[in-house]
């Protein structure tokens, strides 16, 4: 009997999940009356303000992993290394970007550094292309930090490095070529996070402005029909393969730790 | 071999601060002052003095009707995704479903909770907007019209129902490792004690899960309340949920008082705050059991 329970939970569960994914596929196809077509996929991709605007956030979404993994992967080193008494506050501080929602945190950012503020960044294109990447690595910096000291405990921090001192290395060196390859698999998790974060973000992008994928989805939901929906696959594709890129990594990464 | 910098013990301890110090100026700068800039905002008038009017402003009939009809979508969406999620995580770890199917699930769960925002909004208007998938062929086979049956997306269940999208899967992610917890030896204890199937749930199971999933639900509530772009890419703006408000508030001073912005903002903090903090005291109760 509890079997068939459970069957049908996860027939509901599935019917949930797939009707959605199906809906939008199959809209997606229908532009031309009567066939399915791949048109509304033709159309979206012909638009100049998608290429645009994928590009854009493409380049930010890279920009936010650079930025994030030299900020994240010294901050949880030293705090295993050297401060372990702070690591409570440390963890607490990168869980508050769940707490706080976006659109609170961006409307500090307006408020804070406007024109005439002591760091005026929305005054330019490029100061508010840079706050625009710092709040994205503010959003994924639950997962970025997660992830790198997940990472981190499954390595001897203090041998390392005091190995690597005693062959002469400096900080820069031991973290960038003793510590990142030792939680490079970490890493690279935090990456496709943060870049399928990144891809889908709206509030922020367009509360300060910015050509984003996020906000170009948006404006095109409430002018278009078809293309939405095919927008939709394309991004639901842009998720499944980062979070199928994190499952690739660790399993490769377990592979090769076995073989040694 | 050190390197060359023997510094004195007391030096070495200031200096140990030093290497956190870009995290602490990065967070301080792009996380904590912003918050703090609105939430004081909130308790000032525009000349810069303290006041609670702005916080009183809040407890206008279209502001609480905002602040309720949330609070309503973001509860209906995580009892409901508890509860839905609870069946699914139970039938995978306890159901007696064959093994292979976990994996796939719990991948699944992950990329199904972060598919959120604008897409996931064209997806559920594909499927049961006015010309979606389920509409179409509910109407067509069966004559049931949803519209006539005083359904639509852009409602109170219309919302809940998409939200619920990322809720269920969530769920899953949190409550699996829990529902794992649970000793085999506790159900045989209990079964050699004479207790029937119903008696353990009741009496060892739930109680021992019930913190994290009370802990959940405040998780997905907050979860759910500062949702703003499947709200916004599926209703535009018909429906007037507190961050939809915020967001029009933003864009063009809607409320025609900044400071009621703050408040309103403001009032979103508390209320995640409080969720969230219900989650983190709940968790570390239950952490006690599952080990």
């Amino acid at each position: 009997m509890t079997r068939i329970g459970a069957w049908i939970a996860l027939a509901f569960g599935l019917g949930y999940f797939a009707l959605p994914l199906i809906g939008m596929t199959e809209f997606s196809l229908k532009m031309r009356r009567g066939v399915y077509s791949f048109d509304a996929y033709a159309k979206v991709l012909a638009d100049p303000r998608f290429q645009e605007t994928f590009g854009y956030s493409v380049f930010m979404a890279l920009m936010t992993i650079a930025f994030g993994v030299l900020l994240v992967v010294p901050t949880a080193y030293w705090v295993r290394l050297k401060l372990p008494r702070a690591r409570p506050f440390v963890e607490f501080v990168t869980l508050l970007p769940l707490v706080i929602p976006a659109i609170v945190i961006v409307f500090g950012y307006i408020r804070m550094f406007n024109t005439s503020s002591f760091l005026p960044l929305t005054g330019t294109a490029t100061g508010t292309n840079l706050l625009l990447m710092f709040g994205y690595a503010t959003l994924s910096l639950p997962y970025m930090y997660r992830a790198v000291d997940t990472g981190l405990r499954t390595i001897d921090v203090a041998t390392l490095t005091e190995a690597a001192q005693s062959l002469g290395a400096g900080w820069t060196v031991i973290i960038a070529r003793v510590i990142l390859p030792n939680v490079l698999v970490a890493v690279l998790s935090g990456a496709f996070v943060t870049f399928a974060i990144v891809m889908g973000e709206f509030t922020m992008a367009a509360l300060l402005n910015r050509p984003a994928f996020g906000p170009y989805m948006q404006l095109l939901g409430a002018n278009r029909a078809y293309e939405p929906a095919a927008l939709a696959v394309i991004a639901f594709a842009i998720t499944w393969a980062c979070m199928g890129l994190i499952q690739l990594v660790t399993r490769f990464s377990k592979h090769t730790k076995a073989a040694r | 071999m050190q390197p060359p910098t023997p510094a004195p013990s007391r030096r070495r301890l200031s200096l140990d601060w030093l290497g956190i110090a870009p995290f602490v100026a990065f967070v301080a700068l792009f996380l904590i002052l912003p918050t703090m800039n609105i939430v004081l905002g909130a308790f000032r008038t525009p000349a810069g003095d303290y006041t609670l009017a702005n916080v009183r402003g809040l407890f206008t009939p279209s502001i609480m009707a905002s602040y309720w009809i949330s609070i309503k979508i973001s509860l209906a969406s995580a009892i409901l995704g508890c509860l839905i999620g609870f069946s699914v995580a139970a039938a995978i770890v306890l159901g007696g479903l064959p093994k292979w199917i976990r994996s796939p699930m719990l991948t699944f769960s992950g990329v199904a909770s972060n598919f959120a925002g604008v897409p996931l909004a064209f997806a559920f208007l594909a499927t049961l907007g006015p010309v979606g998938l389920v509409t179409v062929f509910l109407r067509t086979q069966f004559g049931l019209d949803l519209r006539m049956m005083g359904f639509s997306i852009l409602s109170f269940w219309g919302l809940t129902i998409t939200y619920l999208f990322f809720q269920i899967p969530l769920m899953i992610l949190i409550i699996t490792p829990a529902l794992d917890g649970l000793k085999r030896e506790w159900r045989e204890a209990a079964a050699i004690l004479g207790a029937t199937g119903f008696q353990y749930w009741r009496m060892v199971a739930f109680p021992i899960l019930f913190p994290s999933i009370l802990g959940t639900l405040a998780l997905l509530f907050a979860n759910s309340f500062g949702a703003v772009a499947t709200a916004i890419a599926l209703t535009g703006s018909s429906l007037s949920i507190v961050p939809i408000l915020l967001f029009a508030q933003i864009r063009g001073d809607v409320l025609g008082d900044p400071h009621l912005g703050y408040a309103l903002a403001f009032g979103m903090i508390v209320i995640t705050g409080v969720a969230n903090g219900l989650y983190i005291w709940l968790r570390a109760r239950s952490e006690r059991w599952l080990k």
